[in-house]
């Protein structure tokens, strides 16, 4: 493990790390797995300081992650439910921060349905701000736990690097602000990504804008990939019929054994979770524990939620 | 001891590989005879020099005794006191105490003792592991400038140094430990 340049005051998104901002998360996650596996599972490191949890949108793996992360740095954890907040009451996203802000906290970490929502908040107040899914735009957090997990199982695809690595990333980039993320993370960490889906669900300029090769044959897309992440078929984001039918998806798209097969030797499986069995992915597939990571992502997240808060309020504490 | 230059003009070998090796036999040589249960024993070095002293005083210790000696690591890097103060990125390492440490003697090691305060965040790491039934603090160097109640129980070298002088154990050649002090641009 090195020591690596960390010195941002806030994490909004991977489009402008670099692949040494990275690593430092990576290498203070891989080390803080181990707290996790304790009897005591808890250490003193971020004593005294105050994290929000400050979710707009449904979420109970990533809001319990970042929970669970904060407390294990005890740090002190407020979650805030939006349901029962002045924001029902007609308060203004800022106004809500400046709230917040004045009860000095050292990292609010916001979830938003609307993209670009935590970089406005970033622009016009002092706390440390962790983006934890805005819209369809990023979240950069599920990024970098992708990335510690890919980067486990490298050895067992004879790898010690991420340059070279083929990862599939398939169903519905359009409006997965999971697939942007792991997309750039990977680019910037010398991978080579593919966007596998019909074309109603690939973002415009996909190649163009995250370095992304598009595939609409889910067997060519599979066609030696290293790693293969299916994404979730995400209905409430779709207001229009994107698909004819989820059937139908399943029967093109969904990620099967005999499509698995495509892909390179040792390729394993992905997925941000919650699954849609039978819709993007075959039970057969999610829970083949030679082969699916999913659990392990989960997991992962704990730890790459903890290396965050530590490399945030290691930035002048958060402030 | 007479210091030799190296390629760095702001830093000198304080002690040679051949040195730093005879000291750590002389360690090993001193803890020896206070071993009434070697069975108990248990050698966690910190990370990252303390590591690399623990296992070549667990080397000699073994030898000495004809049996193994289980080791772990500590990485102290999450106990720190001073978060804030510190560059915004400390190398990060592994803690491995795999066995269980409840009712076992640790001999704590490190390879410079100076402040106190990485004793301190390494003796809270090692309660959240379990109850020692005693722990005792070995180290390579004690450069003094004690700002915690905290001395050695077993010290290679005392050298006394200049707040401003970094002492710190260096791989000069692969496996060959030296002792080197730097020392800012003036």
């Amino acid at each position: 493990m090195g020591s690596h340049l960390w010195n941002r005051k806030h994490l909004l998104g991977m489009a402008d790390l670099s692949r040494e901002e990275i690593q430092s998360i990576l290498d203070a996650a891989a080390s803080l797995r181990e707290v996790n596996r304790r009897e005591i599972k808890k250490v003193p490191t971020l004593r005294g300081k105050t994290v929000i949890n400050l979710f707009f949108e449904n979420s109970t793996r990533t809001r319990t992650s970042f929970e669970l992360a904060g407390k294990r740095m005890s740090a002190d954890v407020i979650n805030m439910s939006v349901a029962s907040s002045s924001v029902k009451k007609g308060e203004t996203l800022i106004d809500t921060l400046a709230t917040l802000q004045a009860m000095n906290p050292d990292v609010v970490v916001i979830r938003h349905p609307e993209s670009g929502a935590q970089e406005f908040l970033a622009r016009h107040l002092d706390t440390a701000i962790v983006n934890a899914g805005d819209g369809r735009h990023e979240h950069p957090t599920q990024a970098l736990l992708d990335l510690l997990t890919i980067h486990d199982h490298l050895p067992l695809l004879d790898r010690s690097g991420f340059e070279g690595l083929v990862v599939a990333v398939c169903g519905d980039s359009l409006h997965s602000r999971v697939a942007r993320s792991i997309a750039l993370g990977l680019r910037a960490m010398g991978g080579e990504v593919r966007f596998v889906g019909p074309p109603g669900l690939i973002p415009p300029k996909a190649e163009e804008a995250f370095g992304a090769r598009v595939y609409h044959d889910m067997e060519e897309g599979l066609d030696g990939a290293h790693v293969v992440m299916a994404l979730r078929l995400q209905l409430e984001r779709m207001t229009v019929g994107f698909i004819p039918s989820v059937r139908e998806y399943f029967a093109f798209w969904g990620l099967t054994r005999a499509r698995l097969a495509r892909a390179a030797p040792g390729a394993f499986v992905m997925h941000p979770g919650p699954i849609n069995r039978g819709v993007e992915i075959s039970s057969e597939v999610a829970d083949d524990r030679e082969r699916s990571v999913i659990l392990e992502q989960v997991a992962n997240g704990l730890a790459v939620r903890m290396a965050v808060l530590y490399r945030l309020c290691g930035v002048g504490g958060g402030r | 001891m007479s210091a030799i230059p190296a390629r760095d003009a702001r830093e000198e070998i304080l002690l040679s590989a051949s040195e730093t090796r005879a000291l750590i036999q002389q360690m090993a040589d001193r803890i020896l005879p206070d071993l009434a249960r070697p069975e108990n024993l248990v050698v966690v070095g910190i990370r990252r020099g303390g590591a690399v002293v623990a296992g070549l005083l667990r080397d000699r210790l073994q030898a000495a005794l004809g049996r193994q000696i289980p080791m772990g690591f500590l990485d102290i890097t999450f106990y720190r006191d001073d978060l804030r103060t510190i560059a915004p990125n400390p190398v990060v390492g592994a803690t491995d105490l795999t066995m269980t440490i409840d009712g076992r003697r640790i001999l704590l090691v490190d390879d410079v003792l100076f402040t106190g305060r990485t004793i301190r965040a390494a003796l809270n790491a090692l309660f959240d592991y379990g109850r020692p039934e005693c722990v005792e603090l070995a180290v390579l160097v004690d450069r003094g400038g004690r700002q915690l109640p905290i001395q050695p129980d077993c010290a290679g070298r005392v050298i006394e140094a200049g707040t401003r002088e970094t002492i710190k154990l260096a791989e000069r050649e692969k496996g060959e430990w030296t002792v080197v002090c730097r020392r800012p641009e003036a």
